[in-house]
């Protein structure tokens, strides 16, 4: 790709690339905006910006990572996901064979998440001023769920479920970028989750509270609820849904997979009583789900423990770098 | 005799005289009544918040002398700071009485520690005729609990754990008697007055009360049961330490795979069949703190311990019973037991019963407890013999709260200590006290005791404004909770904090080449500092040289396995080479894909952050000797090579301590002995001989890079100094070389000991903290 070709690249990259890929979800990418029907009720609305490196993992690209991205972010609004924005920040010198795949990917990512791209922009940068390419989502949905779900929502005994094994995404991105040359290579959970979500909220599962396990894993997002909600909670180590290779992995690496990034998976805090359902549902999808935890009547507020057959450990949002405390 | 000088006993004088220091609960009073009156002076003496107060009045001479053995005089465990005395006109009064207290006065009395059973107390506990017989809390002015039933002060019975128990005719009659060894005994209680034994089922049900709780409790320990108990300052998990079931089973149940357990035995006596003691320990043993002493094992065992005790250790902690309830229970038993905290592995003792009850039912099967509340949790103290002088390794019971004297210390500061080993420090009002061991951040209970402790620290003294010092590492939970505790939060620099406890312990001003080696630091740098040689006066502070830095393989996985640091450290050595090389055994401890993956992390950095610490430098020879590849608690790899040095007959030569100059700093290289060592032990020369050599190679770097900075005053911190061989060799070797060597004793030199440096520093740089 060149630089600085002003409309009559953008007009191309649009004829041949993007119109082609997201034939099935898009309207008309010709125009500066989308003119959209507005729902009744609430919309919850959503964007995020990308910067994966490398662009291609195992499991997924770049793209698909900024679709479901942006549908997982309205899913854990409690919406059903409509319509998303995309746009591409891309070098000077980016090879036309890697966009179109990522391209195509976002247009398949889109349709198995049932949205449609409604809006895009392009800018290509000169070369060596981006990291080949970055893509921005946003996105808009419907608020279906029937109460709110956010962590003031959260009470004592409410269970804490994820939706599958833990850590696959960060580590195959890991993987990937260092070479680690991991045999076979572990595979990103990179996935939509509105489905599972739905289907949460159409068997009537109050849903507390929702969050996407993505950068710093579980752990941080517990950490960030618990100090959020002001409460307690306890997660028991043996529940914890992690794959061999991917407890193999970390424990050669020194890397706890309670931090590793996830893109398919969530955690839903549900009172004690809908647990059960919950996980039922969440099983269909992914039979790794698993009630891990508790959130506590008593305990210090904002604090999350780890129950192991050692004792219980408390875990912490991780400083700016992994720098050993042990004395 | 001292020679009095010649005054006018005709010359009538009064003086009032404020007396500070640990002069609270330690029978000061009933002391200075009993002077008083035996110089047939009038006046009274009462507790004040600084302290005590008192005013004598009488014949110069007789006030003179009287003030000459306040000091000579001065009962055991008190301990006077300072005297300030007045002049006043005298008033004629006659007789004199021991006053209320004068809770108005500045709150900053000492609070005394714990005080083991004193010989009197203990010659009446197995007196058949006496009515406190068999009574398993007798206490008197000389002995009993302290800190640990302290609620406010001053200290007075109304704000202890024991206003819950009225005192009896009986008891009330010692209290008021001058000539009673119980006057005014705050703890004073007897079996009609006083706390009781009770045992407990696993589901909280009482099985027995008083004597037969405590038979049936021994009874069970006989049958190797593990008996929870409820000791001074929190629960201890017991068992019997001669039944390697039911130690294995200990372990198992706590968690605790290998970490050597302490051992209670009954008497001096008993101590003696199971271990070595020399004066300066048995001193120890049987001092009012009465603390865990690591002593060393007699090949000729008396009573052969259990091998789960201590595994592959050649020391066992000892203590002798504290309480007169442990020494009863030891009494029946006649055997040694493990004592080890009520806790599972590296989580604070539980303190109460519910709570016992509730966090251990898994792990004992009765629980021997009383009614009298702990107010102050309060572990048991461990100490070890290091150059001479018992040192502190752990702060704790008998030891805490320890007060030491800092001139400097004027605007008030709460220190929240370090991550694993926590303990908090209380500076003001020219003085510094160390609160007792909290244990390990990691644990969700251990923060709830810390900030419980925060409270207690503060209340305790009244001192609840001033800056919170913290460590300036970013992940600490202290350091993140500093900002909770004061809006000035004042970040200490770890290796400075070491070497500024070593002087505020020593009273020592700069200039001080500080030799601060330990396991893990927050560095300046944005590395993992711990290998470090400071040069400090006053707050300011140059890093004059540090070790040649490594990396450690998958960070704190590599501080749990000392492969992984060895690694690290032969991959600085050798270079991609060392993947090749045929010589190194230690690569086998590794499967093909975990050396391919460990061979990325070192050539792209991958979770391997760069370290100077010595305490790792440790672990990388404990794994390359083959001494120990991982570990399950502190300090493990470290301890294996001093042992294997101290069992050494030779000294294997090493190469001398090269030091390369990097920018303004100077690196100690470590390569050159390295090699020699990996490749002495590839040639198959005794791991004794190198380890010994290893040892003798730190102590020379210590020396030469204190000939280097020319600083006079050498201090040695950080926790690598709780190995004895290094320190007692680097301190000959430096004194040899006319250096005065400074280092904490009292204090721990581990991170038990920073807050004390923390509180310091922060002292020292209040003015700008507070601008
Ligand atoms: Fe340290
Ligand atoms: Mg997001
Ligand atoms: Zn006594
Ligand atoms: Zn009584």
């Amino acid at each position: 790709l060149a630089h600085g070709s002003g409309g009559l690249l953008t007009h191309r990259l649009i004829e041949e690339i993007f119109r082609p890929a997201f034939a099935q979800s898009c309207d008309d990418l010709t125009h500066d905006g989308a003119v959209l029907g507005v729902p009744d009720g609430q919309i919850a609305f959503t964007t995020d910006s990308y910067v994966v490196q490398p662009l291609f993992f195992p499991g997924g690209d770049i793209g698909s990572l900024a679709v479901n991205g942006a549908v997982n972010d309205l899913a854990m609004c409690g919406a059903r996901p409509l319509w998303l924005s995309a746009g591409f920040v891309i070098e000077e010198g980016f090879g036309i064979g890697d966009l179109q795949r990522i391209v195509h990917s976002m247009g398949a990512a889109a349709k198995a998440a049932g949205v449609r791209l409604v809006t895009g922009d392009t800018k290509v940068v000169e070369r060596g001023k981006g990291d080949g390419l970055y893509i921005n989502t946003s996105g808009i949905g419907t608020v279906v769920a029937p109460a709110p779900v956010n962590p003031a929502q959260v009470r004592p005994g409410d269970r804490i479920i994820v939706s599958g094994d833990l850590g696959r995404h960060g580590m195959a991105v890991m993987a990937a970028r260092e070479d680690l040359g991991l045999e076979p290579p572990i595979v990103s959970d990179c996935a939509p989750v509105s489905e599972q979500v739905l289907r949460l909220i159409e068997a009537d599962i109050p849903l507390h509270c929702l969050r996407d396990l993505t950068r710093g894993g579980l752990a941080t997002a517990l950490v960030e609820i618990a100090d959020t909600a002001g409460v307690a909670m306890q997660i028991e180590q043996g529940d914890i849904p992690i794959s061999p290779p991917v407890r193999g992995a970390c424990e050669i690496l020194g890397l706890d997979p309670l931090y590793v990034a996830n893109e398919g998976r969530f955690a839903a805090l549900v009172p004690p009583e809908a647990a059960v359902l919950a996980l039922s549902i969440l099983r269909e999808f992914d039979i790794s789900a698993a009630i891990v935890g508790r959130v506590e009547e008593t305990g210090l507020p904002g604090s999350v423990a780890l129950r192991t057959l050692g004792g219980s450990y408390a875990l912490d949002l991780l400083a700016c770098e992994q720098l050993p405390r042990i004395c | 005799m001292e020679s009095v000088p010649c005054l006018d006993v005709q010359n009538v004088q009064r003086i009032r005289l404020d007396v500070s220091g640990a002069v609270q609960g330690v029978g000061f009073r009933p002391f200075v009544y009993r002077l008083a009156v035996e110089e047939g002076l009038g006046g009274f003496v009462r507790n004040a918040g600084g302290g005590v107060a008192l005013e004598v009045e009488g014949p110069a001479g007789a006030v003179e002398r009287f003030q000459i053995r306040l000091r000579r005089e001065t009962p055991g465990p008190a301990n006077i700071q300072g005297i300030v005395r007045q002049r006043l006109e005298p008033d004629g009064q006659q007789g004199f009485t021991i006053g209320y207290s004068d809770i108005g006065g500045a709150p900053s009395a000492s609070i005394l520690p714990d005080l083991a059973m004193c010989a009197a107390c203990r010659a009446e506990l197995f007196d058949p005729v006496n009515r406190r017989y068999r009574y398993p809390f007798i206490t008197c002015t000389h002995c009993g609990p302290r800190y640990s039933i302290i609620e406010a002060i001053p200290y007075d019975r109304a704000r202890t754990a024991m206003r819950h128990f009225a005192m009896c005719p009986a008891c009330q009659a010692e209290y008021g008697d001058p000539a009673s060894r119980r006057f005014h005994a705050e703890t004073n209680a007897c079996p009609d007055c006083g706390p009781q034994l009770a045992l407990q089922g696993r589901d909280g049900e009482v099985l027995a009360r008083r004597d037969e709780a405590l038979a049936r409790a021994v009874q069970a320990l006989r049958e190797g049961a593990i008996v929870a108990l409820k000791g001074l300052g929190g629960f201890q998990l017991l068992t019997d330490a001669r039944n390697e079931t039911a130690v294995a089973l200990l372990r198992q149940r706590k968690g605790r795979p290998a970490k050597p357990f302490a051992v209670m035995v009954g008497s001096l006596g008993d101590a003696l069949g199971l271990v070595h003691v020399s004066d300066a320990e048995r001193e120890a043993l049987m001092s009012p703190a009465a603390p865990i002493v690591l002593l060393r094992s007699r090949d000729d065992c008396a009573t052969p311990l259990a091998p789960s005790v201590a595994p592959g250790n050649p020391d066992i902690g000892l203590m002798l019973p504290a309480t007169p309830l442990h020494g009863l229970l030891m009494e029946a038993l006649g055997f040694p037991v493990v004592a080890t905290s009520g806790n599972r592995s590296g989580e604070p003792m539980a303190v109460d019963g519910d709570e016992a009850l509730a966090r251990l039912p898994g792990i004992a099967d009765l629980f021997l407890t009383h009614n009298r509340p702990i107010v102050n949790p309060v572990d048991d103290t461990v100490t070890r013999m290091i150059a001479g002088r018992v040192t502190a390794l752990r702060c704790a019971r008998g030891m805490a709260p320890l007060v030491l004297a800092n001139p400097k210390q004027t605007r008030p500061v709460l220190a929240l200590g370090g991550h694993m080993k926590n303990a908090l420090a209380l500076g003001w009002d020219g003085q510094i006290v160390l609160g007792p061991h909290i244990g390990d951040m990691a644990h969700t209970e251990t923060r709830a005791a810390f900030t419980r402790s925060v409270e207690i620290m503060r209340s305790l003294y009244g001192v609840r404004s001033g800056a919170a010092a913290c460590d300036a590492h970013p992940g600490y939970h202290t350091t993140r909770a500093a900002s909770a505790i004061s809006d000035r939060v004042c970040p200490v620099p770890h290796h400075l904090a070491h070497v500024l406890s070593v002087m505020a312990e020593n009273g020592l001003e700069g200039p001080v080449l500080g030799a601060v080696w330990d396991g893990t630091g927050f560095g300046e740098d944005g590395t993992v500092w711990g290998g470090e040689f400071l040069a400090v006066e006053g707050a300011a502070c140059r890093r004059v040289a540090h070790l040649l830095p490594f990396r450690l393989p998958g960070g704190e996985a590599a501080v749990r396995e000392p492969r992984r640091t060895a690694i690290g450290v032969l991959h600085t050595l050798y270079g991609d080479a060392l993947w090749d090389r045929e010589d190194v055994a230690l690569l086998a401890a590794f499967a093909p894909g975990e050396q391919s993956m460990l061979r990325n992390m070192l050539a792209r950095g991958i979770n391997a952050p760069l370290t100077s610490s010595a305490g790792r430098l440790f672990d990388a020879v404990a794994a390359v000797l083959g001494l120990c590849q991982r570990t399950t608690f502190d300090g493990e790899a470290a301890m294996a090579v001093e042992f294997a040095a101290r069992a050494a007959s030779a000294v294997h030569a090493l190469p001398s301590p090269v030091m390369m100059p990097e920018g303004d700093t100077l690196q100690l290289d470590w390569r050159p002995m390295l090699a020699a060592i990996a490749e002495a032990a590839a040639r198959g020369v005794s791991v004794a001989s190198l380890a010994a050599g290893f040892h003798h190679w730190l102590a020379d770097s210590i020396l030469e890079m204190a000939r280097h900075a020319g600083i006079a005053q050498v201090a040695l911190g950080g926790g690598c100094f709780q190995n004895a061989l290094l320190t007692e060799r680097a301190m000959a070797r430096l004194q040899e070389g006319g250096f005065r060597v400074y280092r904490n004793i009292r204090v721990p030199p581990n991170d038990g000991g920073l807050a004390v440096g923390q509180a310091a520093y922060a002292a020292r740089r209040m003015d700008e903290v507070m601008d």
